[in-house]
């Protein structure tokens, strides 16, 4: 059973500051003991055994890495393991809970919401899966003509058509040679394939470059609150220092320069070394798009300052609204005619997210631009003690990144798919907007991209009192007793961080069109009903 | 100018000092000559299928229908897959939840732990828990993870074989942790010596060292050897007494080649030798689907299974799992496909098993050619490829060979490896990668090469050994002290 608590008295904002006290505690020598057995141990000198440690077993609780326990993931926290059990409930006894299914809104997990894949994509990492059907004249009658064309294609690029066989550990080159055009083509500004690394998802690239920049407690990342808790958790893992920077909520979350200097200043006035910035857009959980010119004010602020600019873009293709669009970095600072000398660009793309929702296979990629070949290699290294990442998801990285083009035989219905995906993903988004700002004390920004709600709960008192008598965040409180009501899970607001003092929630936009009424009335029900019993 | 967070100089120094050979110079050299248009020959590292090793038909089947569900629709769809891989498919699916492209549950989707336990519970004939069994993207990946749960800082040690296989030393460098050798004896068939461990253990902990576990890679990686029952009872035994946790790295565990050690995993000599060590040693045990006879290294596939671990330590390692979401479920399947193969009497059980033999035994008559050939080899001394894949011959270097790499600063075996790759192209591992006793130097080459391909390229590295040692010879005497 998972223990891990959200509702900890440590706020997300202060953690950043309290490793290394922890890291010493668990460091100091262990008292000395004698060995269990020193009459079979001839020649071990008893005054030798100061470190045998003493009856607790070696891997415990207290003696396991402190970075592990100070690390948090809300996304998959209590409140999962929470509705797990009541999902358990249901099934033992049907009828025992005041609704009929578990609805997981805490995760941008898509297919697991019935969304479809793209059967263009299944169908040509099927027959890479399992090539020797290619040759079959019967497997022209199943597979479509140009998925059938492009397999033959991607195991070309692969050595032996072996797609079991570990590749390079960037990934296969052919496949990032498909990535860097599929990036030309995006932004009109070249890509190189030798700057991207495939990775088993965008995660474990995240990873690696936290890795990479953090040498202790003394170097911070700044990253926006609310954020996706991947970066903190990522960040207090490898010992390093979050430095907030605040997205202003009544702007629309909007990212301020201003703010990025404060913080920068108050880091380094309390001895952290600042290393790089990261931005999510669209942003996760906020949902906003960056406007261009706010875009420009990062590029040129982490120019200035020196700093790594790690661009987590992997809602790129979840935008919703008419008005934004999304621009790359890497392209924004191209067309500032800011080249390989001038910024440390890294960008993130998944095929987890988009209209593909490809979550399962993990596959993604990081592009690394603007660093010297010494630390390139160091990346290489390091991605080589791996091997590589899975291939099936190397490809589908590829297929995303080139996409059926107009005139192709798939285009269609590649077309029609996309489309009906994101039409629906985005009145999903108004609806459920709407829905959360007619609630009593709700105000919820508009989702403008990505697969997420934040909205804001003003609590009365006497709910924070309850919550707080139950040893729980409000938010958390709230959360909880949404779930036991309502069979809707969410994450709380202090799993991504927020003002202190402000209460959020972060609900997907996924579950099925269909179900969404039953799920705004199911929640408007049971969000009057807590201000009834909670209302001040 | 202020120095750039990515500046060479400002990079984490744990991460400089990781050293990965297997894909490390030689590999680099070896791609560049391929480039250049030379036939290259890469023998670095375990990759069956790289070197034509077919992958098993009814996995991959099994695998594409649950890629492409709509298949399963089709009428048509008999015509070229089995009616059972068919079944299979629809097994697998109705486990997911949303089939493959929905995150799973973070240590791996139920049903296939479950088919894992069971597989655990036949081959050891006790029962495992999967609840704490973990899916992994590939063994790599949970050996990293629980390194990085054990390890605090640089007092923290961990004993690890030389010749090891260099993700251990590469993981502890990155996770900050000690690195504690103890040496595998080549003259007694890479065996180890419990006396050994015992000082490895004294002589970290008199520099302050508190040793945490202890890994066993079993069969050995790079040196083959398959350890015995009363091997495995003698490191519980020592384990129990100094308080070690046990990683237990049995991936290599279906490539036996000889049949005086059989396969036995650590964990059924542990549940053998009864309470109270059965129950107080904690040990935790990895696989994968990237060997035995199913090299699919390609899908990253991997688990590990923990046994007495306290449940808040599972539950910090199930947290940090979650943080990456899922392992990809794809290579899920492969697993459990793997641990509940096609049984007598299904469609494809004729079919699996003729693949699966013939990649068996023609490794163990490739193990058999490799060390025969490598001790034919003037100057070479190779022990039997008891297990695993590999070849780890050791090269007794001449004196005049040691200064010739000295002034073309390299490391000895480097800079034969170098030598070999560039006259015939093979491409190796020099045993300083893995660690080799001071003055000794080996080799790591894989017994996969094809059968067909096999007599001619030991014929050339005979050709350039032989030669090498002809040119290199002035009688002094040789490398090994």
């Amino acid at each position: 059973m998972r223990r891990f608590v959200i509702g900890r008295a440590k706020s997300l904002l202060n953690r950043s500051y309290q490793y290394h006290c922890q890291d010493q505690a668990l460091l100091r020598p262990l008292a000395p003991s004698h060995s269990r057995f020193l009459s079979s141990t001839p020649g071990l000198d008893s005054s030798s055994t100061s470190s045998a440690s003493s009856m607790a077993p070696p891997v415990s609780l207290d003696t396991i890495n402190p970075k592990v326990l100070e690390c948090e993931y809300a996304v998959r926290g209590e409140i999962v393991t929470l509705a797990q059990r009541l999902q358990d409930e249901l099934k033992a006894k049907p009828g025992s809970q005041p609704f009929d299914e578990i609805l997981y809104c805490n995760i941008g997990n898509p297919q697991s919401l019935g969304q479809q894949p793209i059967a263009f994509f299944r169908e040509v990492i099927a027959l890479c899966d399992h090539p020797s059907i290619l040759d079959k004249s019967e497997t022209q009658g199943l597979f479509s003509a140009d998925a059938i064309e492009r397999a033959w294609q991607i195991l070309d690029q692969i050595p032996g058509r072996a797609t079991g066989a570990y590749s390079h550990s960037q990934g296969v080159k052919g496949l990032r040679d498909t990535i860097a055009a599929g990036i030309e083509a995006r932004d009109g500004f070249p890509a190189n394939p030798n700057d991207i690394f495939l990775t088993d998802g965008a995660s474990p690239a995240v990873h690696m470059m936290m890795q990479l920049l953090i040498r202790s407690e003394k170097d911070g990342m700044l990253c926006p609150i609310p954020q996706y808790p991947l970066y903190s958790a990522s960040i207090a893992l490898h010992g390093g220092s979050l430095v907030p920077y605040y997205l202003d909520e009544a702007t629309g979350w909007g990212l301020e320069i201003s703010e990025l200097k404060k913080q920068l200043e108050d880091a380094k006035s309390k001895g952290i070394t600042v290393r790089a910035l990261v931005v999510i857009n669209p942003g996760n959980p906020t949902g906003q798009v960056l406007a261009e010119d706010n875009q420009r004010a990062i590029v040129e602020f982490c120019k200035q300052e020196g700093l790594v600019l790690l661009a987590d873009e992997v809602y790129q293709e979840n935008v919703y609204v008419p008005e934004k669009k999304f621009h790359s970095f890497k392209k924004i600072a191209r067309s500032m005619g800011y080249g390989e000398e001038d910024i440390c660009l890294v960008s993130f793309q998944s095929v987890s997210k988009g209209y593909y929702g490809e979550c399962g296979k993990r596959g993604g990629y990081m592009e690394v631009t603007g660093f010297s070949p010494e630390v390139r290699e160091q990346i290489y290294k390091v991605a080589s003690v791996n091997l590589c990442s899975n291939i099936s998801g190397q490809i589908l990285a590829s297929l995303v990144m080139s996409p059926p083009k107009v005139g192709d035989e798939s285009y269609e219905s590649y077309s029609a798919e996309k489309d009906g995906i994101l039409s629906s993903l985005a009145r999903r988004a108004k609806t459920l907007e709407d829905a959360f700002n007619n609630l009593e004390g709700v105000t919820c920004n508009k989702a403008e991209g990505a697969m997420y709600l934040f909205p804001r709960i003003r609590l009365p008192q006497k709910a924070i009192k309850a919550a707080e008598a139950a040893k729980k965040a409000p938010d958390a409180f709230y959360c909880q007793r949404l779930l036991n009501a309502t069979g809707v899970v969410v994450v709380p607001g202090s799993g991504f961080g927020q003002v202190p003092g402000t209460w959020h929630f972060r609900c997907t936009i996924l579950p099925q069109e269909d179900k969404i009424p039953a799920i705004v009335s199911r929640l408007t029900e049971f969000h009057k009903s807590f201000m009834d019993e909670f209302r001040d | 100018m202020a120095p750039k967070a990515l500046d060479y100089e400002s990079l984490n120094e744990n991460m400089k000092k990781v050293q990965y050979a297997v894909r490390g110079e030689l590999y680099l050299r070896a791609s560049e000559l391929q480039k250049e248009g030379k036939k290259i020959i890469f023998t670095n590292v375990g990759n069956p299928h790289a070197l034509g090793q077919k992958p098993l038909t009814f996995p991959r089947q099994v695998v594409a229908l649950c890629q492409a569900p709509f298949l399963l629709d089709d009428p048509n769809v008999g015509l070229i897959f089995p009616a059972d891989a068919i079944a299979r498919a629809k097994h697998y699916l109705s486990l997911t939840s949303g089939g493959l492209g929905a995150y799973s549950d973070s240590r791996g989707i139920p049903g296939i732990r479950k088919e894992v336990a069971e597989f655990i519970g036949r081959r050891d004939g006790y029962p495992s828990d999967p609840e704490l069994i973990f899916l992994t993207d590939g063994a790599s990946k949970g050996v990293m993870q629980i390194l990085n749960t054990i390890i605090r800082g640089d007092g923290d040690g961990v004993l690890v074989p030389v010749p090891q296989y260099p993700l251990y030393s590469a993981a502890i460098s990155l996770f900050g942790g000690s690195l504690v050798p103890y040496y595998l004896e080549e003259t007694a068939n890479w065996g180890l010596d419990i006396n050994d461990l015992r000082h490895a253990v004294f002589q970290a902990r008199s520099k302050g060292i508190t040793v945490r576990a202890m890994v066993i890679i079993n069969p050995g990686n790079p040196t083959g050897q398959c350890l015995s029952e009363a091997n495995l009872r003698e490191i519980l035994h020592f384990c129990y007494q100094e308080n070690l946790a046990l990683l237990g790295d049995e991936v290599y565990q279906q490539n036996i080649y000889q049949d005086e050690r059989p396969f036995i995993s650590a964990r059924k000599v542990l549940m053998d030798m009864g309470p109270p060590i059965s129950k107080e040693i904690q040990l935790v045990s990895f696989h994968t689907v990237s060997k035995g006879y199913w090299g699919e290294c390609g899908q990253r596939g991997g688990y590990f299974e923990m046994t007495n671990i306290p449940a808040q330590t599972v539950d910090e390692i199930y947290k940090v799992a979650s943080i990456s979401l899922s392992p990809n479920v794809p290579a899920q399947i492969f697993m459990g496909l793997m641990v509940n193969p096609p049984k007598p009497g299904d469609i494809s059980y004729e079919q699996f098993i003729r693949e699966s033999k013939g990649i068996l035994e023609s490794l163990r008559r490739r193990a058999r050619i490799m060390t025969d050939g490598f001790n034919s080899c003037r100057n070479v001394v190779c022990n039997f490829t008891e297990g695993a894949m590999y070849s780890f011959p050791q090269i007794r270097l001449p004196p005049k060979a040691i200064e010739a790499a000295k002034k073309a600063g390299k490391v000895p075996d480097v800079f034969y490896c170098l030598k070999l790759l560039e006259a015939t192209g093979i491409s190796t591992v020099p045993g300083s990668g893995f660690g080799q006793k001071e003055g000794v130097f080996h080799l790591r080459t894989t017994i996969l090469p094809s059968e067909e391909d096999m007599p001619a390229i030991m014929a050339s590295f005979k050709k350039f050994n032989d030669e090498f040692m002809e040119e290199h010879e002035d009688h002094r005497g040789y490398s090994r002290m």
